[in-house]
């Protein structure tokens, strides 16, 4: 890598600092994965169409492979091993679990990490295509409908929809946002 | 756990196993009750949940280099010039690699993974190079930098069924591809009503969310070494044993000699069954940069060339009925795409085969190869088509008949096998069909184009559902006791599937013990050969070796096992299971919302009602019909690609056009298993259901589309253009 193209970036990672030099064309998804070795986010497509690559950037949803990582120098950036470990999962990752809202696993990290993003987004009174008072600030109220909506960045190619919104309803409903 | 290499390159690589309880002794021993049959939480989903489960690119490793594949851009002809200049000197690059100075390959295996060899183009997206780097983005840059010049041929891309070069494929899924029964045109003659009409669908693809990616290590051992690993894949697949068979003459190495790990699987359907030509350059690349391992992760747009997809048919359906609705003839003439380089026919005839009684009929698998990349298996290969022609044929038979869809199907209900005269080991299609009917509420449906919801004109459609038993060779497993924990080892491999979940179930039952005290190490080479995870035989086919070695296990063991003791058990169907005609059976039934200002058609309702044999864990297994039922849903509404005619290249190959079911798109999905026990398949009475959700179920919202709205389509997908011209 040339000198001149080399950019200090400093990322903070499931609450860890790493500090790196980075070539600009970096995406955060490639300085996490080939980079920093986090592999708790996923590659499919590169191009912002499928949502694996989901993480929670500064309390936001982004797809990280269209995010150049030199310009979220400084973020905090949330994975789905940050949302819990194995022995100790969170809300939506026992949800998950719970409901079979998986197979084959790859989607899984993007998901979980949408939905609580998607979750704070209702929350906070943000409306969806489907939302019929666009202009109400009240809390969303997530019929299945709306999490269909508000998730479909989020492709799951085993075909495990029913069960990630179901997943998804449960919490809202802990949260009463159902 | 990582894998570890002694000096001579022998792996004794601990594989990644789901997480599991601490073992509990006091629940090893005693009475208990089966844990087949139970609903049970799938083992390894802590691990996806969190991000932890480890894919094939996710491997740790040292100081890596990375290879990007270079692709054609003509659709056949000869290379006649490369410029590496440019590309050689971008900063990071160690080598680029043609088909001028590529190590040679050694057994031509298999003809799709014979690359950098010679400098003919078979086909667009061929790969025809590679750029070895330290980082991606370096081997990125370079690759797009080499320069290839051509001497371009004339070439053909697009199927054409009725054109001259068609071919009848003489052995399709190792029967012959053409067949007939009495006297067709006779038949044809005899009926009162008749429908005669082609059903189509472009190229599919599968899409797996995990992109085809793979860690190479060539290891420096002496030759004269035979016995050490030479290669080790760290790769996504579902199962080894094609890697084995294929790519280890391919690159001149004993089948031992290649060792293959593949603990996660990012999807798969049927597209990660056989090696694609990504792993030989890879491998080139690794031999070339041995020790240092070599990374290769496709693009998605690389995908739609390099690693396989269901090929585009055309299927001819004739069926002729008498006045009461039964089939005087039945004929079904499947004719699809196939690549010149290496020609797979999907069996799209064998359900027309056996589904229905009657005394006339001819099935034929007709071929037409063209310049296009090799397709592959892809979820139902064959049936997913197949049955899409055969019952959309049927529907518009009961319509032009006047008979109910579903009584139309009891009325045909044959005794025996049609096909070979053999009787059912278990059929309960018309306990499905009825069944289905009742609990969807069928006899709401009204004549087509009857009822609307504002906008929105509703309609009902339904169709059978088949998947046949796919046995092919019996392998062996092996139970190992260690850590107070029973290993279950064989080349089997969890796709999505389930498998880590219900094997153990099957081999706690075996073994007397409680699930939690049963690890699955499988995904990888070192442990008994197996069938890949296909042809939904996974779980009978593994599960009759599971428990053949569990009950070994206990003979030579006894209850109180010592450390590190293991045994290896290998069983097949049952004695007998041959003079049987085994399939499991289902009906599919849906509900479709037709727009009468946009065309759009949106699903309301879809519901699987089966009887596939015992169910080992009824929660995995309604998420894998699920997910069949809304494959399919994906392929009928959806799934279009968009051939060049020119280049041969599909034109809309990325997700962003090449559209895949999103959460929005799917309505909530209701599935039944009925009671079923078939002593035919093996030895929990299980029979497949991994692809059975797929068969059918486009055909039944196709006939959903009919009933909402007056309109046939008979191509795939249903998109709002179709109805727009239909």
């Amino acid at each position: 890598m040339p000198d001149q193209h080399s950019h200090p970036t400093t990322l903070t990672v499931n609450g860890e600092r790493h500090d790196l030099v980075l070539d600009p064309r970096v995406s955060v998804l490639d300085a996490l994965r080939d980079r920093l070795g986090v592999t708790s986010v996923k590659k499919g497509c590169d191009h912002g169409q499928c949502g694996a690559c989901t993480v929670i950037a500064d309390g936001r949803r982004i797809v990280s492979c269209l995010a150049l990582a030199v310009s979220y120098d400084g973020a905090e950036v949330t994975t789905a091993a940050g949302l819990g470990s194995v022995g100790a999962l969170g809300a939506l990752q026992e949800a998950f679990v719970d409901r079979d809202a998986l197979q084959c696993g790859y989607c899984t990290p993007g998901q979980v990490c949408s939905a609580e993003a998607m979750l704070a987004e209702a929350e906070a009174g943000m409306p969806s295509h489907v939302t019929a008072d666009v202009a109400a600030l009240d809390p969303v109220r997530l019929s299945p409908e709306e999490v269909r909506e508000r998730m479909s960045g989020n492709l799951c190619r085993c075909g495990a929809y029913p069960n990630i919104v179901d997943a998804i309803l449960d919490v809202a409903g802990e949260r009463g946002l159902a | 756990m990582t894998a570890t290499r002694d000096a001579q390159g022998r792996s004794s690589e601990s594989p990644v196993l789901p997480l599991h309880a601490a073992p509990d002794p006091q629940r090893s021993a005693g009475p208990r009750e089966p844990s087949v049959g139970t609903d049970r939480r799938r083992v390894d989903a802590p691990l996806k949940v969190t991000g932890t489960a480890p894919y094939a690119y996710e491997h740790p490793t040292t100081n890596p280099c990375h290879v990007w594949p270079v692709l054609s851009t003509i659709a056949r002809g000869t290379i006649i010039g490369v410029d590496a200049s440019r590309a050689a000197a971008v900063p990071g690059v160690i080598r680029v690699l043609t088909h001028a100075d590529a190590p040679r390959l050694r057994v031509k295996a298999d003809a799709g993974l014979w690359i950098l060899q010679g400098p003919e183009v078979h086909h667009r997206g061929q790969i025809i190079g590679g750029v070895i780097a330290d980082t991606p983005e370096a081997a990125r840059e370079a690759a797009e930098l080499l320069v290839f010049t051509y001497d371009e041929a004339p070439s053909k891309v697009e199927l054409d069924p009725d054109g001259p070069d068609v071919t009848t494929a003489k052995v399709v899924l190792m029967r012959p591809g053409s067949e007939t029964k009495g006297d067709p045109e006779q038949g044809w003659g005899e009926g009162v009503h008749r429908v005669d009409a082609t059903y189509e669908h472009t190229a599919q693809y599968h899409a797996q969310m995990e992109p085809h990616a793979v860690i190479a290590t060539w290891h420096e051992v002496s030759p004269l070494d035979v016995r050490a690993t030479r290669l080790t894949l760290q790769d996504s697949n579902q199962g080894p044993l094609p890697h084995r068979l294929l790519l280890a003459p391919l690159l001149g190495l004993l089948p031992h000699q290649l060792d293959v790990s593949s603990p996660y699987v990012g999807g798969a359907f049927g597209g990660k069954a056989f090696p694609h030509p990504h792993l030989v350059l890879a491998s080139l690349a690794a031999k070339i940069v041995s020790p240092r391992p070599v990374k290769l992760a496709l693009t998605r747009q690389q995908m739609f060339s390099v690693v396989g997809h269901r090929a585009a048919s055309s299927q001819h359906v004739r069926l002729a009925a008498d006045a009461e609705g039964r089939l005087t003839m039945v004929e079904h003439v499947s004719t699809q795409a196939a690549s010149r380089v290496k020609n797979s026919v999907d069996h799209s005839c064998m359900s027309t085969r056996m589904m229905y009684a009657t005394p006339n009929r001819h099935t034929e698998h007709r071929v037409l190869e063209l310049d296009v990349p090799p397709s592959t298996w892809m979820r139902a290969p064959g049936d997913f088509t197949g049955m899409f022609a055969l019952e959309t044929a049927l529907d518009e038979l009961a319509h032009t008949a006047g008979i109910d869809p579903v009584d139309l199907r009891v009325r045909n209900e044959p005794d025996v096998d049609p096909e070979n005269g053999k009787p059912w080991s278990t059929r309960a299609l018309v306990a499905c069909l009825q069944r289905g009917a009742e609990r969807f509420g069928w006899d709401e449906r009204q004549a087509p184009g009857q009822r609307r919801d504002g906008e929105w004109q509703i309609g009902l459609g339904m169709a059978s559902a088949v998947f046949p038993n796919m046995h092919m060779v019996t392998f062996a497993a092996k139970i190992l006791f260690t850590g107070g924990r029973y290993v279950v080892q064989l080349q089997a491999s969890d796709i999505g599937t389930g498998a880590h979940t219900v094997l153990a179930q099957i081999a706690a039952d075996a073994l007397g013990v409680d699930p939690d005290l049963v690890v699955t190490d499988i995904g990888r080479t070192g442990t008994p050969m197996a069938m890949v995870a296909g042809g939904s035989s996974g779980t009978y086919e593994w599960g009759n070796s599971v428990v053949a070695a569990c009950e070994a296990f206990r003979r030579k063991h006894g209850l109180h096992p010592a450390e590190g003791a293991s045994a290896t058990g290998r069983s097949g169907p049952p004695k007998g299971s041959n003079k049987y005609s085994r399939n499991a059976f289902g009906a599919h039934f849906a509900e479709v919302a037709v727009s009468s200002v946009t065309d759009e058609v949106r699903v309301r309702r879809l519901l699987g009602v089966y009887a596939a044999g015992t169910i080992i864990n009824p929660r995995t297994a309604r998420s894998q019909v699920m997910g069949g039922m809304i494959m399919a849903l994906s392929g009928a509404l959806l799934e279009e690609s968009y051939r060049d005619p020119r280049f041969g290249h599909i034109a809309n190959g990325d997700l962003a056009s090449y559209h895949v079911a999103a959460h929005a798109d799917v309505p909530p999905i209701d599935v039944e298993f009925l009671p079923e026990h078939d002593p035919w398949f093996g030895a929990k009475g299980s029979k497949g259901i991994g692809e059975i959700g797929m068969v059918g179920t486009p055909a039944a919202l196709g006939n959903a589309v009919f009933n909402a709205t007056g309109k046939r389509l008979r191509s795939l997908p249903f998109t709002p253009s179709a109805l727009a011209e239909a």
